[in-house]
Parts: C-alpha cells; structure tokens; sequence
C-alpha cells in the first residue's frame, strides 16, 4: 500500500500520511567532518538507488529509508570501511539493482561494449564510403 | 456543450486528416505509374543504386515534371493545402476547448475532474489542460496540424509532388494519433454525476515551468515529424538532393531551436524544484528528451552537407527517420512507464500498447521504405576525409554513437530483465563514462569544423588556425592542474575543452567584416559558443560545488562558498492552495549589504502532499541554493545548502545554442526570400 | 529489392528494440525490490527493546532450534495494522512471532499493540533501519521465515492477506 502511494504520486511529492515522524537517522543529513571522507561517502551515496522512491540516488532523496541508508554509509566510511565495500553489502543485500553503476560482470558485459561497438561500426562506415571515394 | 463541441472538432479534423491521406496518395498514385517522366518507371528501377541514375534525378529540371503531370491530378493537388489547414483550424479548436473547461472548471468533464481544481491559480488551470495525458495528446495533435498547415501554406521550394508526398506522410502520423486520442484517449468524456470538487494537480507541476517546458518540447517533437514525413516524401518521389535540403533545413533547424529550450527549461525546472542542486540524472524520462536531440542535431548537420555539397544523401534519410523515431519511442517510454523516473508524467500501460502499435506502424514502415528505396538515392558527392564534410562526418558518427549509447543505456536494464530475470540499475556512473569521453572529442571537432574549407582542406594551415585554440586549452588545463589537484578528471578536461573550443568557436569571426557576415554564420558561431559555455557550466558544477548540510537553531549562522547564511527564523505561510512553513535567511557576501531567501516546506491540500520549495540567489560568478528541510526534536531546523559556481552558465550556454539556432534560421530564411524575390522580379 | 542486406539492419535493429518494449508493456509492473538474503544466515544483530516490558531481539534468538516468523513492521504504517488479525492468528497456530519495529517510539508502539492486539514473543527497536536493511528489507510490513538454524527461508513482501495465512504457517513448519 504504502509503495504503491509513493509510487502513484511523484517521487518528491511524500503523501503526507507515510512517514514514521522519528527524527532523521544519525548521519542522514549531517556531513562527516573530515573532507575526504564526506566526499567519498557522497560520490558513493550519488550510486545508490534509492529503494522506496526507485527513480533517484538516495543523495537526492526526502524517503526516510534513503536517509537511513545515507546514515548507514557515512558511518561506514567514518569507520574506514571502502566505498566498493559498503557497494558490495548493498548489493549483497538488494542485488544489483541498488547500485546505479553496474559492475562488469558477464550480464553486463554487452553495455560496457556497447560504446566501442558503436564507434567502430561508424568508423567502419565512414571508412568504406572514404576507400570508395578514393578509389575514383 | 463545450466539450461536445470540442469533440466534434477533433472528429471533423480526423476526417479532413483522412481526407489529406487519401487525396496524397490519388495525386501520388497514378501518375507514378503513368507519367512517363516518372522515376518509378521500369527503366530506371532496373538502375537502382548506380551512380548514374542519382545523378539523373537530381538533375532533372523538377518544374519540368510537374508540367508533364494530368491536369486532374493538379486539381486534387490544389485540395490538399486547404484541406491540411482547415485540419489545423479544426484542431485547434478542439484544444482551445479543452484550455476553456479547465479555465472554468467544468467538472462534469471525467479529464477536468481528475486533474483540475477550483482552487488553483488561473495559470495552473489554464496549463493544467497539457499536464495529463489526454490533453497532452490533444496538445500533440493540434501542433501536428499546425505544421502540416504551416507546411502546407509556406512550403514553397519544394517539388509540388514532393510536396503533396510530405502532407500524405504529415497525415498518415496524424491518422495514428487522431485514432489514439478518439479511441483510446478521448479528453472530453463526460462524468456523471459530476463531483463537487476536482482532484487537483499534481502539485510538483503546479509552477510556470508546467506552462513552458510541454510545448516547446512537443513544438520540437512535432517538428521533427515533419522532417520525417519530408523523407517519406523523398523517398516515395525519389527527390533526395540539395533543393530537398535546403526545403527539410529550416523546419529541422526549428525543431531542433524548441528541442534545446525544451530540453534547457526541463533541466533548470527539475533543478529547482526537485531540491537537490541536480540538475541531470540521466533519468530515463531525461534520456528520451536528449535522443531526439541528438539525432536533430546530427540530422542539422548532415542536412548542411546535402544542402550545400551534394553528399551524405541516404544518410541524412536515415537521420530524418530516426529523429522522429526518437521521439515516438521517447514519448513511449515516458507515457508506458516501462521505465521507473523521477519525471514519471501521464504514465498508463493500457494505452502504452496503442502507442507501441504506432511506433511498429510508422517506424518499422520508414524503415521498411528506407530499405526498399534508399538504393536510388545512395550516392551522393565525394570528399576528402579532412575537409569541412569530413568534419561534419565525424561530427555525425560521434553523435549518433552518444545516441546508441544512450538508448542501450536506458534500455539496458529492460534487456536485462528480458533475458536473465535480473534487475539491474544504469545510472550516472556508466553514462558519465561511456558518453563523456565522446562528448568532449565532439567538442573539439565541433570547435575545428568550422575552421575547414569545404572538399579539401590542407592540415598546416589548418594547424595554424587552431594553434590559439589548442594554446589554450593545454595553458588551462596546466593550470588547473596545478591550482586545484584535487580535480576530477571528467571536469577538468572538461574546462580546458571548454575554453579552447570558445575561443575556435568564434575565430570564424576574425578578420571578417561582422555586419557583412551572413547571418546563419552568426548562428552558427553562436550556438557552438552556447555548447562551450554550458560544458563549462557542466564542469565547474561537477566541479567545484560546495554543499553544506546542517541542523540550525534559530539565530546560527553558517557559511558556505563565499557567503555567511543568518537563520533569522520561521514562520508559517499561506498560498492559494497550500500552507507552507517559511525560513527567512539572510545571506551576506564578504562585507557586503545582507540578502534575504526564504526556502519553504510546503503541504498541499488537493491532492494532499508535501514538497519542498528551494530558494535560490543568482549571482554572475554562481548560485546559492537553500531548502529548508524538516524540523528535528529538539526544535532545530534541517537546512540544504548549496553555493554552485558559474552553474548558471549550463542553461546560459543552452539559450545562447538556441538563440544562435534562431539567428540561423532568420538568416536561412531571409536568404531564400531574397532569392524568391529576386526570381519574381526577373520573372 | 537493392540486393544490399546492410540496408534492412536498421529495421532488423527496431524490431529488436520492439520487441524489448513489447516486453516492458507485457511483463507484470513489479517495483518490489527482493532480499537476495533468502537462503543465507540472519546477519549477526542484537537490538534493544522496542517497548518497556517486552524483551528486544538479537540474532542469536533465531538460531536458537526453533523456526521463527520475523515481521518488519511499525506503528505507523497503516497495512501493518491491517495485517495484525493474521498475526495474530498466526501466533494462535504455534508460531513464535518476533518483531523489529522500524523507526517507531515506545509509546506509539505501546498503543499500537494495545489496539491491534500483541502476537510478538520479542520485538526489537530498529531505530535507523539498519537490522531492516542488513535482512535486504526495503519497506514495512515485510515478513521472513527464519528457520531453527537461523537461515533465511522466505521473504514475504507487503501485509500478509488473510488468505495468506495458512501457507505462512506451513512455511513455519516446513523449517524446522
């Protein structure tokens, strides 16, 4: 019920009965004071999914859930656990839907390709209509 | 009775739209097969593809040919033209019946009810009538015929038969859509009893961005049909050369000028509403407004080729077909909701399946003529590789190689889904990767085009051209290195590109004579310069953006980039239709006299819901951005902060491209009915 | 026909991409995001009470012997309170029910359960959903069955439907 609200309405656009009115979780809106860390946790939270409203990062979203989620990277990162490994226990968790930057892996080999293939094709392309034309 | 008359328009518009069809394809019809002078005869379709037959057709005198033609057939010929315009009138109509029930607020009218409220300002119920599918559709459909009309009545170097084919082709896609609306979507069903209130809308779109950023992207969308139905045209008369191009330019370069603002508008819109300093996300819904671009912007430039060197005919076909393609299958994806957006608009599966069967219809058919006929037209001019045309070659192989990527990138996870039952996320990190590289090379080549002659063009003095140029971009991108090591490496290529490509942009412009400089070539400068300033926008945002984040009590002072921010205190307040609680922060740059933003937490009370109202200052070197979030137990407030540097520059840049857009098109346009004129006096 | 086969590439490719699109249109519209937890151990947890006089959970009570049903709820969440006729006939059947409540304050969650009724032996406060995410659970109510061991048997997504009742408890049982 809850999801189908949410879903149904713009993500930005919180039905106003769905929240649990609790505070924000520790570290959801509060910046890590080291620099470095708070960038990284950042660059990390700009790749993760957000699962209730499912069409934004969780850095760009009111869910409460995204906020928890925000909470629990920072910490992690405060800790001096890796942003890929804070990656791998989300996706451990949710699959690879959570993170936004697909990892090389058999099924998504043909999207990393992708770019190459089609640059060669046009080169391909380009240069036989080139080869024709000197062959005049 | 309104609606009722509006309903009756969109019926009599259908049938004049048939009408339009049917009479095509007469005057089309016979004379192909009859008409002796015709390309269709059996002689030279036994000459598909060879060289000789291109250079035949395109030689031929056309006024020759439509003198060859039945009387008869000029007669249906003449009906077509008022026909396509009182399709229009008719439209139109109907559309500005629908604006007038949502203006008044008739609620016995299902769609009204659904979507429209007493209590919304008058702006948002005049908008509100494009913003849900039905009257978007209806929307769609009038602009539809307003270019078939428009082509119809101001058409005037065109082939007369290529002319009658390009208004069959406008038909036959507002035949597909006619039916979409009037047996799939029909906005004035009524409802009964009607409700004492209506729903409302949604309220993220309730905001002038609602009255501008539809349109313009449906006046491009609209105007890459008729691109397309200008291939058909080419293809079912065989007519593909520099006089086609030069007819196809302008309608493509005004498409293209309303895809950049609509684009532009929709970007600056999600970024101050959505309240999170983004201002892309490569967001499905993003994706499918950036296609079509892409293809109009290759289509702009290859049609540039045919028009004025004979070359790249078939290709520019092609580019045509899938333009408008890009944008059918963009407004599939945003309207099926296959794909889950933040922008989700209007979304309704059951009637995706009748947009798909239009997109199998018209696509699969474009293509399917693309294949049978294209052989005729394969050959066009020749050049060397480095050369303007050259230039303009990679131009389009690197443009459409961004478009493969992006739409195998929104597509992907469908993909996925379809053959391994995985769901997969593709989001910014694989588009930043795979098309920045090829966007900046697309930069550079964009810079040094201009800087080639046409057919051939010697590297040395080539060289020289560009050495400014090429000076300074390694001079910025030295120095940004060292100044700030901790940038990225997108952002800082990114920079140094932008700089060197504003300065080649504009070297076109040296030691001419400025006012005796055509005015297209004015555009072109312009709207180059527009590309450099947004990518410097893109980069230093990516860049060298600081966030701040903090609970305030009342009274604390933050700062953030350059500024100190006062949280001087909260109250509540009071729209038309919402109640909202309002921050007031002062906000003072170095010594400087305070400014005062108030960011709102706002609750809407039809359909109830909560948003958040950012608050923004601008100044020339950036943006402050503020939000006010939500208020803690022991009584602080959350506030968002954001001091963006030179962001404004991103939709400065993307103006700036379609102002130079425009500026081309005064000047193509102009030029031709000079030359019109100078032909009459002659005459 | 032109007799060059390159020519049909582009439609060959569109009606590839159709069909995709064909699928997208048929394929059930399905936004739950599933645990890839199912079949793995509870991650290691202890949380504390969610509500005074009640104990609050840790993952070693799950691997105790006994199969459990672990219901993610809270007192806010309005199909949580139209699942609890179930729960509780769920907890009337044998079955040890244990909670994390998410994002919820004691006296809220005291007055939850005393309008829709207790079926919890254990409930644990999840103050910033990190239990609920470390189980892969995206939203409330969601339901695991945890067997004796403490593996992860079955997630069940959204309130639990009075139909639904009889084959949770043949879940419970079928863990053992």
């Amino acid at each position: 019920m809850r999801r189908a609200l949410i879903l149904a309405l713009l993500a930005f656009a919180t039905p106003v009965l769905a929240d649990s009115n609790m505070p924000a979780a520790p570290l959801a809106d509060v910046q890590l004071a080291d620099a470095r860390q708070e960038a990284a946790a950042t660059a990390l939270m700009e790749t993760i999914r957000c699962l209730v409203c499912q069409g934004q990062s969780i850095a760009d979203s009111n869910a409460e859930l995204a906020g928890d989620m925000r909470s629990l990277i920072r910490q992690r990162i405060a800790a001096g656990e890796r942003p890929e490994a804070i990656r791998a226990w989300l996706v451990r968790r949710y699959g690879a839907w959570v993170s936004y930057s697909p990892a090389l892996t058999p099924v998504t080999w043909p999207l990393w390709i992708a770019p190459l293939a089609f640059l060669a094709i046009g080169v391909a392309v380009a240069r036989t209509g080139l080869r024709r034309r000197r062959r005049r | 009775m309104i609606a009722e008359a509006g309903l009756a328009a969109l019926w009599l518009g259908a049938m004049l739209c048939a009408l339009q069809l049917v009479l095509a394809v007469a005057v089309l019809g016979p004379s192909s097969r009859n008409s002796p002078s015709s390309s269709t005869s059996p002689s030279s379709k036994r000459t598909l593809g060879s060289p000789a037959a291109g250079a035949a057709l395109s030689s031929r005198d056309p006024s020759v040919r439509w003198d060859d033609e039945g009387v008869e057939e000029v007669g249906l010929a003449r009906l077509v033209q008022p026909v396509a315009v009182a399709q229009a009138v008719l439209t139109a109509l109907a559309f500005a019946a629908l604006i007038a029930l949502f203006v008044r607020v008739d609620l016995s009218v299902l769609l009204v009810a659904e979507n429209d409220n007493s209590e919304k300002p008058l702006l948002y119920r005049f908008a509100g009538a494009w913003g849900n599918h039905e009257g978007s559709m209806l929307m769609w459909v009038t602009i539809l015929g307003l270019a078939g009309a428009a082509v119809a009545l101001l058409e005037r170097r065109l082939v007369p038969r290529m002319l009658i084919a390009t208004l069959g082709g406008q038909a036959a896609i507002g035949l597909g859509f006619y039916a979409f609306l009037l047996f799939a979507s029909n906005p004035f069903a009524r409802l009964d009893p009607a409700p004492p209130e209506g729903r409302g809308l949604n309220p993220l779109l309730q905001d002038p961005g609602l009255a501008f950023h539809p349109p313009t992207l449906y006046l491009g969308y609209v105007g890459l049909s008729v691109a397309f139905s200008f291939a058909i045209g080419a293809l079912v008369t065989r007519e593909v050369g520099p006089a086609f191009a030069r007819a196809m330019r302008p309608w493509v370069l005004g498409a293209w000028i309303f895809l950049t603002l609509g684009i532009t508008a929709g970007s600056y819109w999600a970024y101050y509403e959505l309240g999170w300093g983004g201002w892309w996300f490569w967001d499905p819904v993003e994706n499918a407004s950036l296609m079509p671009w892409l293809a109009a912007t290759a289509l702009l430039h290859s049609v540039t080729v045919l028009a004025t060197r004979d070359g790249l005919r078939a290709w520019t076909i092609m580019l045509a077909v899938v333009a408008f393609s890009m944008s059918m299958v963009g407004t599939f994806l945003v309207r099926s909701g296959i794909l889950t957006s933040v922008h989700a608009f209007a979304v309704d599966p059951r009637r995706g399946s009748f947009l798909l069967a239009l997109l199998l219809i018209y696509i699969g058919g474009a293509l399917a003529l693309f294949a049978l006929r294209v052989g005729t037209v394969r050959e066009g001019n020749r050049f060397d590789a480095v050369s303007r045309e050259g230039a303009l070659v990679v131009n389009n192989l690197l443009l459409t190689a961004v478009l493969g990527i992006v739409l195998v990138g929104t597509l992907y996870p469908l993909i996925v889904e379809a053959v391994s039952g995985t769901k997969l996320s593709v989001g910014p990190p694989y588009f930043n990767a795979a098309v920045g590289p090829l966007a900046l090379l697309l930069v550079i080549v964009m810079g040094a085009g201009p800087l080639m002659r046409w057919r051939r063009e010697d590297v040395a003095p080539l060289l020289r051209r560009l050495a400014p140029a090429a000076a300074l971009l390694v001079a910025v991108l030295v120095a940004l290195r060292l100044l700030v090591p901790s940038i990225g490496l997108l952002p800082l290529l990114g920079l140094a590109v932008a700089a060197g490509t504003a300065v080649a942009s504009v070297a076109p412009l040296w030691r001419r004579n400025l006012l005796r400089t055509p005015l297209f070539t004015w555009g072109m400068v312009v709207a180059h310069l527009g590309i450099a300033v947004a990518l410097a926008g893109m980069a230093c945002d990516s860049a060298f953006t600081v966030e701040r984040l903090v609970a305030a009590s009342v009274g604390q002072t933050v700062t953030v980039g350059p500024y100190s921010v006062r949280f001087a205190g909260v109250d509540p307040s009071f729209g038309e239709n919402y109640e909202a609680m309002e921050a007031t922060l002062e906000v003072r740059r170095g010594q400087g006299d305070p400014a005062f933003l108030r960011p709102q937490a706002r609750a809407y009370w039809s359909p109830p819901t909560e948003t958040s109202e950012s608050a923004i200052r601008t100044v020339l070197d950036g943006q402050l951005y503020t939000v006010l979030g939500k208020q803690a137990d022991d009584g602080r407030w959350q506030l968002r902060l954001w001091w963006k540097p030179f962001v404004t520059l991103i939709w400065f840049g993307g103006a700036l491209v379609a102002l130079g857009g425009a500026l081309a098109l005064v000047g193509r346009v102009a030029r031709d009915v000079r030359a019109r004129r100078r032909e009459a006096a002659f005459a | 026909m032109s007799g060059r086969p390159i020519l049909w590439a582009p439609l060959v490719a569109f009606i590839l991409l159709a069909a995709f699109l064909t699928y997208g249109l048929a394929k059930p519209d399905d936004t739950n995001i599933t645990s890839k937890m199912v079949g793995a151990a509870v991650p290691p947890f202890r949380l504390p009470p969610a509500t005074p006089g009640m104990p609050g959970l840790a993952s070693a009570d799950l691997a105790a012997g006994k199969p459990h049903l672990v219901n993610i709820f809270a007192s806010w969440c309005v199909p949580c309170a139209a699942e609890a006729p179930q729960l509780r006939a769920i907890a009337d059947a044998g079955v040890p029910i244990v909670g994390i409540a998410v994002r919820d304050r004691p006296e809220a969650l005291a007055d939850f359960l005393h309008r829709y009724g207790n079926p919890y032996a254990r409930i644990g406060s999840d103050n910033a959903s990190q239990v609920q995410m470390a189980l892969g659970s995206s939203g409330v109510p969601e339901t695991f069955v945890v067997d004796g061991r403490g593996m992860i048997r079955r997630q069940t997504i959204g309130p639990i439907n009075p139909q639904d009742v009889a084959d949770t408890i043949a879940a419970v049982q079928a863990a053992r």
